[in-house]
């Protein structure tokens, strides 16, 4: 055969111009996107769906609470509006969630529910539930593609106040809401707001289901009353354990270490008019005039130049140099853990059975510039399936994590830690098996989840050295109440042992000698106790059940923010441990 | 309970009630104190016995071991004490003697509320009765309790037995029973005509004999310990040693367990070292069967049986004994393990049926071909 050469190869005929490419290129509305890429939020299947909507309110509605200072209360009911034909197919249901929230003021109630990616809580850095402003929406966007139902909002924001009742639809093209329906109703609340979302969906138990999330939001969040109602009817009520309300976050700039490249040339060009130095004096967080200096003159850049100035190599050294200056640690206001009392008592609102809890909050740590507090609490014993592997709940600002264990860095210190050595079986690199159930919660301004779906926290070295010394923290208090219990088992055998011989010795005695049993029994029974311990004696002389009968936990009331320490102004963060940056706190 | 009629009591019975009364005061007295009760125990090991060189018996040392009732590993042993105790208490207040295997029944039962039994068998009760002996002071029969009766006599010498006289002479192919209390208070010796006592480990040896009528034409005793000897056996052999005054000479197998046998009727055991003021008669003579002796008679290779190796271990065990550290003793053991065989005296029938009674024991005396 005759070999082809490129010569003569045909000449590929021109299929389209740019001028015909141009009619088809056209802006792609978020909805759009979403209805194509719904797996990235959370909305892959019709069971996950329906966790996914629930989450997404009850998220919304803790941090509305939280931030207006008020005692969050709240109802969770799913009612199946038609039933499947067949079971563990989806079918359709109503998910509704209502709070006792500040409410919404009517004119932004369509944007925030109708309009993807708008929200309060993008633009700032501050610890929170939610993050990006796109959740709620996605999921009334989700219910109306799957059944075609506006979603439906009422609220109200005070006392005398109307009660608004929306009837909202998205307009998927231009991302936009579109208000069905709009009226005033009854509403015998004084504030708060209801959502109701109507969606395809499969209702599904266990570690992936509603209840868990639920249930494991019950431990994180102690003051939380919630009330909820399955789709069978069944009705779990919740009270709250504490009226104490957590410290509100406080808002903070960004510290250099953690900068993106983006985000400072963001910075930078959203500020004509400033010099370099301005703005990383103002728009940082431990940047003095002095350290701002120092950041220019190792990037070569001149302090002067206006912001706006800023691109290409300039840019890129200024980003590095902000990496490598020695600042201090970001404050750890920004952080607020639940606290170790608090999460003992949570513990013990889902796990009322168990017969220890403990928990640990570790002091706050930082990961590339974003300050964290890890904490750890378990709940041991009791009712809690002794041949099995211990349960993990993982926590990310207080939200349970319940999808991709295997990914977590949660997992991970769960699983890195060595259960052997706090008198526990391992079965080698896997969970302890024991009565127990672990809590892992981890608290930032910016949690690094491994996707845009928020399921598993990703593997940072400080993140997960953290997690590991809380979670190790409970183990070694868990292992001293394991040891006590078993010394008093111990005790108890040795007591049972004589108590079964004595009135046979006394029978025996009383024989030989012609004496009433019971006369001689009397002498063992009181000589009885300087041999054996009694267990319910209370405290023995060696090693004290630390923290026996559950009250571990409570022990020290120690409620975060740890003491302030010295002065802030000139501490330079004593470099306690090594890679860690020493918190400075400044209230 | 207390109404019991109570038999008439010896004057040993009062003495031995006393003493158990004694312990159990003295428990009672230490817990009403809140002290932590216990009864002391002579150890009976190997390490608590010596050998007294002067007397040629084994002596219990004064090691002890304090059971205490206050301590999870001793309850169980120090409750099993006081119940025996109080089993034998029931028998000498009744006058009645019962066997080791009836005072474990009389004193087995169930725990209340558990399944846990006082005795679980008699394994465990045969030794808390031996604690029991050593720990009061008092023998066996003196706690109103025998073993099974073991060992077999016939020949010249006639003895009262509780009262009835007995004529060994006439005692067909079975033998008189030896009893397993041979105290005086119930045997005696009425007349001996008898010239020495001879003594053999097998019953079925001692058959042989008495069939061949040994006795009658020897002018002796002749007995069997039926295995190791009992109690009963030992006592009586001893008291025919002191009272009658007759030479002993003791038959038994060619092995390590053999010679164990004449050792225990010589010197005493390890384990009953408390008694052998009572029942050791030191100068017991080995007659038998001596590893020499398979040159000696000539016997044919069927005679043999290899050693195993637990004899060889016995065999070495038993020269540490210091009982055994004389020379004689320490060639005759050495003899057998370099044999490398053991023989049973039945292997003597290999020669002829009659051969031990017709040419072995008499050339074994005439020779005066034995150990002591």
């Amino acid at each position: 055969m005759s070999k082809l050469t490129p010569e003569d190869a045909p000449v590929p005929k021109r299929r389209a111009t740019a001028e015909s490419m141009a009619t088809r290129q056209r802006e792609i509305s978020v909805s759009e996107f979403f209805t194509k890429n719904r797996h990235l939020l959370g909305f892959d299947n019709p069971a996950k769906a329906l966790l996914t909507t629930v989450k997404e309110a009850v998220d919304n509605s803790l941090d509305a609470c939280e931030e207006a200072g008020i005692l969050p209360e709240l109802l969770v009911e799913i009612v199946e509006v038609a039933p499947a034909p067949t079971p563990n197919q989806p079918s359709r249901f109503r998910v509704v969630v209502e709070d006792n929230g500040p409410g919404i003021v009517k004119a932004q109630i369509p944007k925030i529910f109708a309009k993807l990616l708008y929200g309060s809580k993008f633009h700032r850095l501050k610890q929170s539930r939610g993050q990006q402003g796109i959740g709620i929406s996605a999921a009334g966007l989700y219910g109306q593609l799957t059944t075609g139902k506006p979603v439906v909002i009422t609220s109200k924001i005070g006392r005398g106040r109307p009660a608004f009742q929306i009837h909202l639809r998205i307009d998927t093209k231009r991302n936009q809401p579109d208000v069905v329906k709009d009226e005033t109703v009854e509403w015998d609340k004084d504030h708060g707001t209801r959502v109701e979302i109507e969606l395809v969906a499969v209702y599904r138990g266990g570690r992936t289901g509603v209840q868990e999330y639920l249930e494991q939001t019950v431990v994180a969040n102690p003051h939380l009353a919630l009330t909820y109602v399955s789709p069978k009817g069944e009705r779990l009520e919740f009270p709250r354990v504490t009226s104490e309300l957590p410290r509100e976050a406080q808002e903070i700039k960004p510290h250099p270490h953690g900068v993106e490249l983006g985000m400072l040339q963001t910075m930078l060009s959203d500020s004509p008019g400033k010099s370099v130095k301005q703005v990383l004096v103002d728009d940082f967080s431990r940047i003095s005039p002095a350290v701002a200096q120092h950041v220019c003159d190792l990037a070569k850049v001149s302090a002067k130049t206006p912001a706006d100035r800023i691109h290409g190599d300039d840019l890129d050294r200024l980003h590095k140099a902000l990496g490598q200056v020695k600042v201090m640690a970001p404050p750890a206001t920004a952080v607020v853990p639940i606290g170790e009392a608090l999460l003992v008592e949570g513990l013990k609102r889902r796990f009322p059975k168990a017969e220890f809890y403990v928990s640990a909050t570790r002091p706050p740590s930082v990961y590339r510039g974003n300050p964290f507090v890890v904490e750890a609490g378990l709940a041991f014993g009791g009712d809690l399936p002794p041949d099995e592997p211990a349960d993990i709940m993982r926590f990310a600002n207080r939200v349970p994590l319940q999808y991709q264990p295997k990914a977590c860095a949660i997992s991970e210190s769960v699983y890195q830690t060595n259960w052997r050595g706090y008198e526990l079986q391992q079965p080698k690199g896997s969970l302890p098996v024991a009565p127990m159930a672990i809590a892992v919660h981890l608290a930032s301004v910016w949690v690094p989840f491994t996707s845009e779906a928020k399921e598993a926290v990703a593997h940072y070295d400080e993140l997960l050295r953290e997690m590991k010394l809380a979670v190790q923290e409970c183990g070694r208090k868990l292992a001293s109440h394991i040891r006590a219990q078993a010394h008093a088992n111990r005790d108890l055998k040795r007591r049972s042992l004589f108590e079964r011989y004595i009135p046979e010795v006394a029978t025996a005695i009383g024989e030989i000698l012609g004496l009433p049993k019971d006369d001689v029994e009397k002498p063992f029974y009181a000589a009885l106790p300087s041999f054996v311990r009694f267990a319910d004696e209370g405290p023995a002389p060696q090693a004290p059940p630390e923290g026996g009968n559950g009250k571990a936990g409570a022990a020290p009331p120690q409620t975060p923010p740890p003491p302030a320490p010295p002065p802030p102004a000139k501490g330079k963060g004593k470099g306690k441990k090594k890679g860690a940056e020493q918190l400075m706190l400044v209230e | 309970m207390a109404a019991k009629t109570k038999a008439k009591k010896t004057e040993r019975d009062a003495a031995t009630l006393s003493k158990i009364e004694k312990l159990a005061k003295g428990v009672l007295a230490e817990v009403t104190k809140g002290k932590n009760p216990a009864v002391e125990i002579r150890t009976r090991t190997l390490t608590n016995v010596s050998f007294n060189e002067k007397k040629k018996i084994i002596e219990l040392g004064d090691r002890v071991q304090s059971r205490e009732f206050f301590n999870t590993a001793m309850a169980r042993k120090f409750m099993q004490t006081l119940i025996v105790a109080k089993g034998c208490k029931t028998l000498l207040d009744e006058g009645k003697t019962v066997s080791i295997r009836q005072l474990f029944y009389m004193s087995k039962h169930t725990l209340k509320g558990t399944t846990e039994n006082t005795f679980e068998d008699q394994s465990e009760s045969d030794p808390v009765i031996e604690d029991l002996e050593v720990t009061v002071d008092a023998l066996r029969e003196e706690l109103h309790l025998f073993a099974n009766k073991r060992g077999l006599v016939v020949g010249k010498l006639s003895v009262n037995d509780s009262g009835d006289t007995i004529d060994l002479a006439h005692m067909g192919s079975g033998g008189w029973g030896i009893p397993s209390i041979c105290e005086p208070d119930r045997l005696k010796f009425v007349n001996n005509s008898a010239e020495f006592i001879l003594c053999v480990e097998k019953q079925a040896v001692w058959h042989r004999l008495n069939e061949d009528r040994f006795w009658e034409d020897h002018n002796c005793i002749l007995m069997t310990s039926e295995g190791q000897a009992a109690r009963g056996a030992r006592r009586l052999l001893q008291r025919m040693a002191t009272e009658l005054k007759l030479p002993i000479y003791v038959l038994v197998d060619n092995d390590p367990w053999g010679l164990y046998i004449y050792s225990v009727l010589k010197q005493g055991s390890i384990n009953l070292a408390y008694e052998s003021m009572r029942m050791a008669v030191p100068n017991v003579r080995f007659l038998g069967m001596s590893a020499f002796d398979y040159k000696k008679f000539t016997m044919p290779a069927a005679a043999e049986i290899k050693l195993t190796k637990e004899d060889i271990a016995r065999a070495e065990q038993m020269k540490n004994y210091p009982w055994f550290k004389d020379k004689k003793w320490q060639r005759e053991i050495q003899a057998t393990v370099d044999n490398g065989f053991k023989m049973e005296v039945d292997a003597l029938l290999t020669k002829s049926i009659s051969f031990i009674t017709e040419e072995y024991i008499p050339k074994k005396l005439r020779d005066r071909d034995y150990l002591q």
